[in-house]
């Protein structure tokens, strides 16, 4: 069984981002990138699947500019067999990324399709959903746990109050969740060795004539501040203080 | 903009017993558009929330598909229907959650529309404010689409009230189910508190707490006293102190409660984010530089293992 691992590059989850002087944009000049973090979990899963017997191959796909090969290398590294890289200059939103991957699940033949379940960048969560829609394929978000047996995807799925076990025929869409599993680190000589490896490229206006942002960014801003209070010394302070200033009955 | 197209569809989220609370925040951000709001209620045997939902001042029509595919609403099934309805609208929005999360990307992808998410408030020309990077960072952004698709962020919008004068229900014929997903099964955490989401005080737990008895001891007898949902945050959901169904923030629940008690918790931005439109937030922490207290109307610096039974104390000890 191939699966198909979608990546997207972001802003490292530990960097704090800054707005622009202009408030144009965020400022992403010489910040640290990383791979979503969500999608670090999908490729983990990938590679225990293929580690169980159950995957043949996994081929990691991102889109973006020639920087963006970095991410591919680290998946690569974590323990993916091929790496395609969707070559686009410009910003890409998920509709248009849906489109995109939907036209390289066409050319892979993918059985099941693995994304994160949402990028720390722009914090949308679409992109899965969207390329199932767009396949008609059957989905499995938000999964805490993913098992293949025959040709069913058994998915365990984070709901709110609880979760949910859904059966879904492959080919599938799953998007993964933190909770998944935990992924490996990245050795020196995995990642020597996937520096080795070709990238693969397709041009995105070869796979869709339609990826032209459909949003348009007016402004960004750090949100408003929550005015700090005070400190209290004492739980009897505490409690005077939330009966007589606020009003609440304890 | 079609003239024909002047109507808001909400997709309704239920349980089976009663409508979530984001229902009626999302009848209430619908007013901004000014025109008919539409409910849509998907179920099985689910009259009475058909009912429920035609009781809400501001809605003009509840449209009702009773399937067996509907008892737990896959999102195949959902988003098809969807999709077939939705040129008959300008807006379709529902309150951001892991239900909405899960449909309406795939219902505005059938529908060839580019979706916002989480949307914190409205503007005029089709322009909306969303967080993005955990919170960190606001944007302000237009659509381009005709029809816009939309979650919002519940806690943003006040709650439209009940009315005496029920709103027409139509029942339609639900498509035939997707043979490709099928339900398997569902573990609901079982709970005697009120649900997180719509708690009026919400006590959450950091990583602090040390064990999941920990948490439970320390925690859950002040949550008793105070009739309150507890939380978590992700440190203490990851190290297994807590369920992660009641984990608080960017991933998590959006909470916005009357008191918010934060025990132990170190005030990481993803999940202030899920918090900080709460009314009032007590903090309470060792740490006196903790980020938690730039955000807490009252901190109160000192050992939560001594703190949070005194306080439990203190609160038994009222008339």
């Amino acid at each position: 069984m191939k699966i198909l691992v979608a990546v997207k590059r972001v802003v490292d989850y530990n960097v704090k981002v800054r707005v622009k002087a202009d408030g144009s944009d965020v400022d992403t000049q010489g910040v640290k990138m990383s791979i979503n973090p969500f999608d670090e979990n999908a490729i983990e899963e990938a590679i225990r699947l293929k580690e169980k017997g159950i995957a043949s191959e996994i081929v990691a796909v991102c889109i973006g500019n020639a920087a963006h090969q970095d991410v591919l290398r680290h998946a690569l590294a974590m323990g993916a067999d091929r790496a395609v890289l969707v070559e686009n200059e410009s910003e890409v939103q998920p509709l248009a990324v849906a489109k995109l991957l939907k036209a390289v699940v066409e050319k892979e033949q993918p059985q099941l399709i693995l994304l994160g379940k949402q990028a720390v960048d722009d914090d949308a969560g679409q992109v899965g959903q969207m390329l199932a829609a767009l396949l008609d394929y059957p989905q499995g978000t938000f999964a805490s746990a993913i098992e293949i047996a025959g040709n069913e995807a058994t998915v365990t799925r984070e709901v709110d109050g609880g979760t949910e076990t859904l059966a879904l025929q492959l080919p599938a869409v799953v998007t993964t969740d933190l909770r998944l599993n935990a992924p490996r680190f990245v050795k020196l000589p995995n990642l020597m060795m996937a520096k080795k490896k070709i990238i693969e490229t397709l041009a995105a206006n070869t796979l869709s004539d339609d990826i032209t942002p459909r949003v348009r960014l007016l402004r960004v801003a750090e949100p408003p501040a929550r005015k700090a209070g005070i400190k209290v010394n004492s739980v009897t302070e505490l409690l005077e203080k939330l009966r007589a200033h606020e009003g609440i009955s304890l | 903009m079609s003239t024909t197209a002047n109507k808001t569809l909400i997709l309704a989220e239920h349980d089976g017993r009663s409508l979530s609370e984001g229902v009626y925040h999302a009848v209430a951000a619908a007013a901004f558009w000014n025109q008919p709001v539409e409910l849509l209620v998907l179920g099985h045997d689910a009259n009475s929330i058909a009912q429920a939902a035609a009781t809400i001042q501001g809605v003009s029509r509840v449209i009702y598909s009773d399937s067996t595919a509907f008892a737990h609403t896959l999102a195949e099934d959902a988003a098809k229907l969807i999709s077939q309805l939705g040129r008959d609208y300008s807006v379709i929005l529902a309150a951001h959650s892991a239900f909405s999360r899960n449909i309406l990307p795939r219902a505005a992808a059938l529908l060839d529309v580019a979706m916002i998410s989480d949307v914190l408030e409205i503007q005029a020309n089709q322009t909306y404010v969303r967080a993005v990077y955990a919170g960190n960072i606001y944007t302000t952004v237009q659509s381009s689409d005709t029809l816009q698709i939309l979650t919002i962020h519940s806690s943003r919008f006040p709650q439209a009230a009940r009315t005496q004068a029920p709103a027409e229900i139509d029942t339609i014929a639900a498509l035939p189910a997707t043979p490709a997903s099928r339900w398997v099964s569902e573990f609901r955490s079982q709970s005697e508190r009120p649900p997180l989401s719509s708690a009026k005080v919400v006590i959450s737990g950091g990583r602090s707490l040390g064990s999941a008895e920990h948490f439970e001891q320390i925690l859950a007898p002040l949550a008793s006293k105070l009739g309150a949902a507890l939380g978590a945050t992700r440190a203490a959901v990851d190290a297994g102190f807590a369920p992660n169904d009641i984990q608080v923030g960017q991933t998590g629940v959006t909470v916005a409660p009357e008191l918010y008690i934060a025990v132990g918790v170190s005030g990481a931005v993803q999940h202030t984010y899920g918090m900080k439109d709460s009314k009032v937030v007590v903090a309470i922490n060792q740490d006196p530089d903790a980020p938690i207290f730039q955000v807490a109307d009252y901190g109160l610096v000192g050992d939560l293992f001594e703190v949070v039974p005194s306080l439990t104390a203190s609160i038994q000890s009222q008339p």
